[in-house]
């Protein structure tokens, strides 16, 4: 059973000068908490809006919970939550007014569905009578949270909820998708950051408006053709620039303090020792084999992707 | 239902937790009041007068003596020259000019009637109106006691002359132009902002991803500016009547009744502008251009429309502002009924629906 279907969706804006969705497909099941993987300006918010109904696409159809976006839009508007990028919740009311008002609009109240939020909302309760603008980021997002929550919707749509959010309230939001999870409830999620793919069921990797992989997180890795090294030495700008100049490296680029790399064929590196490098110039060279993440595979595959329109 | 109770609820904690929307609610009309109050109350002594006596006889002097002795005036100084009369004027302290023609008071004992000539400098109307009364008051009395309790044979005809603003356009005629132009401009900025808002901080992205009808967002908006703005209408009545001494000689309930047309016609107007603009500042740049200039300049109680080329004159009459301030005085001036204002509370009434149902069809269901 598929909760959210989309199909051929295409979206441009300015009279077609920006393409931010070009005909995108594909579909979630019912209770997959789904990840929606790209940079800034991939076309993801977009997607969302569509799906929310609050844009209309180009052209293609989409359907969330067996209502169509176009058609049903009212009754897809009160049966998903719906938590946008930007913070938007009213900042001068306060935690429990922000809650009892969008209980309220969704026509329930906080007492029916309680049991939804309530491993959420203990955190909040200290608060409750602090203005929403008056918080700090991580319980915004939760706050945020219980309000998309707080009509237990079958369709959750979370716009990079932990965007601006500190490490540990990442954590601990993920945690809380988990237990969502649970309770049956579809959730697409979209996010910058790849190292939070890992903790979704599927993800797709969206870059300038296309889908590049739809796939569980280890599918999308163990499908990266190459083998894949990390190096590092005591030059790493100079380094890099060696790398790409090197007729023996297929593909390089930075990664945190190391760079990732992968050999041509030609070259069997299962050794590893600095012998490919032309230049003595580096010092205290360190290689290591590595597998691939996801990150990787969003590299490789945007490479192809540039390579293609080329 | 609930859900609309709740909507409103909120909006009216929205204007009781900020303290610019209060100010501006509340602020504003009481300070244009007080404003226009001033100018219309501030009694009028010392103000600088100048005798132009031809005559320099008995009578002349006695009567630039009583003038002289009244606290209300104070004598500049004597000329004879008329031509100096008007630069008098242009230099700007003076107010008023008495003048004695030659022979004054010969005519007044040979031809048992002269004439005094006022001019005043009616750019500010209540005040020249004001004095050109007292000094009637003061030759008035002259003539009585000349005339020593007979019959009056002996007349002195004041011949006034305003400068500047023959129709004297005054006082009371600020009142109800300034009530349109308060009620309005708070009424659109008000409501325009308070929409764009909900737009600007994303809010109205999750609105609308509810089960929520436009229509009671709209109307959850426009409510707690109407009462806001029926409590502000009080307070300028209440203003105007005991510090401005407005009359109020029509019925109250009326005035409450067509006052309601317009501030739904300035509501529907705001949220028209809201559908239209992106963000607070244009929505509250419209809301000034579109209220305040065409109020003040063409509505009438600035600049006489009479008076006005008649593209200009054409043009007023879309504007609800017009209507309103023609009705408040027919009803707080005259004291006229419903039957003798019935055609301009119609006019505003079908300008209010146009611009309701157009704002309901401009509302955007979605975010494009």
């Amino acid at each position: 059973m598929q909760d959210v279907i989309v199909q051929n969706i295409s979206k441009s804006f300015d009279d077609g000068k920006v393409q931010a969705l070009d005909d995108i497909s594909f579909s979630v099941e019912k209770g997959e908490l789904f990840g929606l993987i790209g940079p800034d300006g991939a076309g993801k918010t977009t997607l969302f809006r569509i799906l929310t109904t609050l844009l209309l696409a180009d052209c293609g159809t989409a359907s969330v919970n067996d209502s169509k976006v176009i058609n049903d839009y009212k009754e897809i508007r009160s049966k998903v939550g719906y938590m946008p990028g930007k913070f938007s919740l009213y900042q001068d009311l306060t935690v429990e007014e922000n809650l009892n008002f969008f209980a309220s609009i969704f026509k329930t109240s906080i007492k029916e569905n309680y049991s939804l939020i309530e491993d959420i909302y203990v955190q909040l309760e200290p608060f409750k009578n602090r203005r929403a603008g008056k918080l700090s980021g991580g319980m915004k997002q939760k706050l945020a949270l219980c309000c998309a929550l707080i009509h237990r919707p079958k369709v959750l749509f979370l716009d990079e909820p932990t965007t601006g959010v500190d490490t540990v309230s990442r954590k601990e939001f993920w945690e809380m998708l988990k237990r969502l999870k649970k309770e049956g409830i579809t959730i697409l999620v979209s996010t910058p950051y790849m190292d939070e793919a890992n903790l979704c069921e599927r993800i797709a990797l969206i870059q300038k408006g296309k889908i590049l992989s739809i796939d569980t997180p280890q599918k999308i890795t163990e499908k990266y053709p190459d083998k894949l090294f990390a190096i590092k030495s005591d030059n790493m700008s100079g380094l890099l620039k060696e790398l790409k100049k090197n007729d023996k490296i297929k593909s390089a680029f930075s990664f945190g303090e190391y760079h990732h790399i992968s050999f041509n064929e030609e070259y069997k590196a299962d050794h590893l020792d600095s012998g490919f490098l032309n230049s003595d110039d580096f010092k205290k060279i360190e290689i290591k084999s590595i597998m691939p993440t996801v990150e990787d595979c969003f590299i490789h595959l945007m490479s192809i992707e540039e390579n293609y329109e080329n | 239902m609930k859900q609309l109770i709740v909507f409103i609820k909120k909006e009216f904690k929205h204007v009781f937790r900020d303290n610019k929307t209060l100010l501006m609610l509340f602020g504003l009309p009481i300070a244009q009041i007080v404003l226009f109050g001033f100018a219309l109350t501030n009694e009028i002594k010392n103000s600088k007068i100048i005798i132009c006596d031809y005559a320099q006889d008995v009578s002349s002097l006695q009567i630039t003596e009583r003038i002289s002795k009244s606290k209300n005036f104070e004598i500049k100084k004597t000329i004879i020259d008329k031509g100096q009369i008007e630069e008098s004027f242009k230099e700007g302290d003076v107010k008023l000019v008495v003048v004695f023609p030659v022979n004054f008071h010969n005519d007044l004992y040979h031809k048992n009637k002269a004439q005094v000539q006022v001019i005043a400098d009616a750019s500010d109307p209540n005040t020249a109106s004001t004095l050109t009364a007292y000094i009637n008051f003061i030759v008035g009395s002259y003539q009585q006691e000349i005339n020593n309790g007979t019959d009056g044979a002996i007349k002195i005809i004041p011949e006034i002359r305003m400068l500047y603003n023959p129709e004297l356009k005054g006082a009371t005629n600020f009142v109800p132009g300034v009530m349109a132009l308060v009620l309005l401009l708070v009424c659109v900025l008000m409501t325009s902002v308070s929409i764009v808002k909900e737009k600007e901080k994303g809010t109205m992205e999750v609105l609308l991803v509810s089960p929520m009808n436009p229509f009671t967002v709209i109307i959850a908006k426009a409510i707690p500016y109407f009462f806001l703005s029926l409590i502000n209408l009080t307070v300028i009545l209440l203003m105007s009547i005991y510090l401005l001494d407005m009359p109020m000689n029509g019925s109250l309930i009326l005035l409450y009744f067509v006052s309601s047309i317009l501030i739904l016609c300035a509501l529907s107007l705001g949220l028209l502008i809201s559908n239209v603009t992106e963000t607070q500042q244009a929505a509250m740049l419209i809301s000034l251009m579109a209220m305040l200039l065409p109020t003040v300049m063409l509505s009438g109680f600035m600049f006489p429309l009479e008076n006005m080329p008649l593209p200009l004159q054409v043009v007023s009459n879309i504007l609800p502002s017009k209507w309103y301030y023609i009705i408040v005085k027919s009803i707080m001036i005259k004291g006229l009924g419903l039957m003798s204002i019935w055609k301009e509370t119609l006019i505003l009434t079908f300008m209010t629906i146009g611009l309701l149902f157009i704002s309901f069809r401009k509302f955007n269901i979605r975010l494009q």
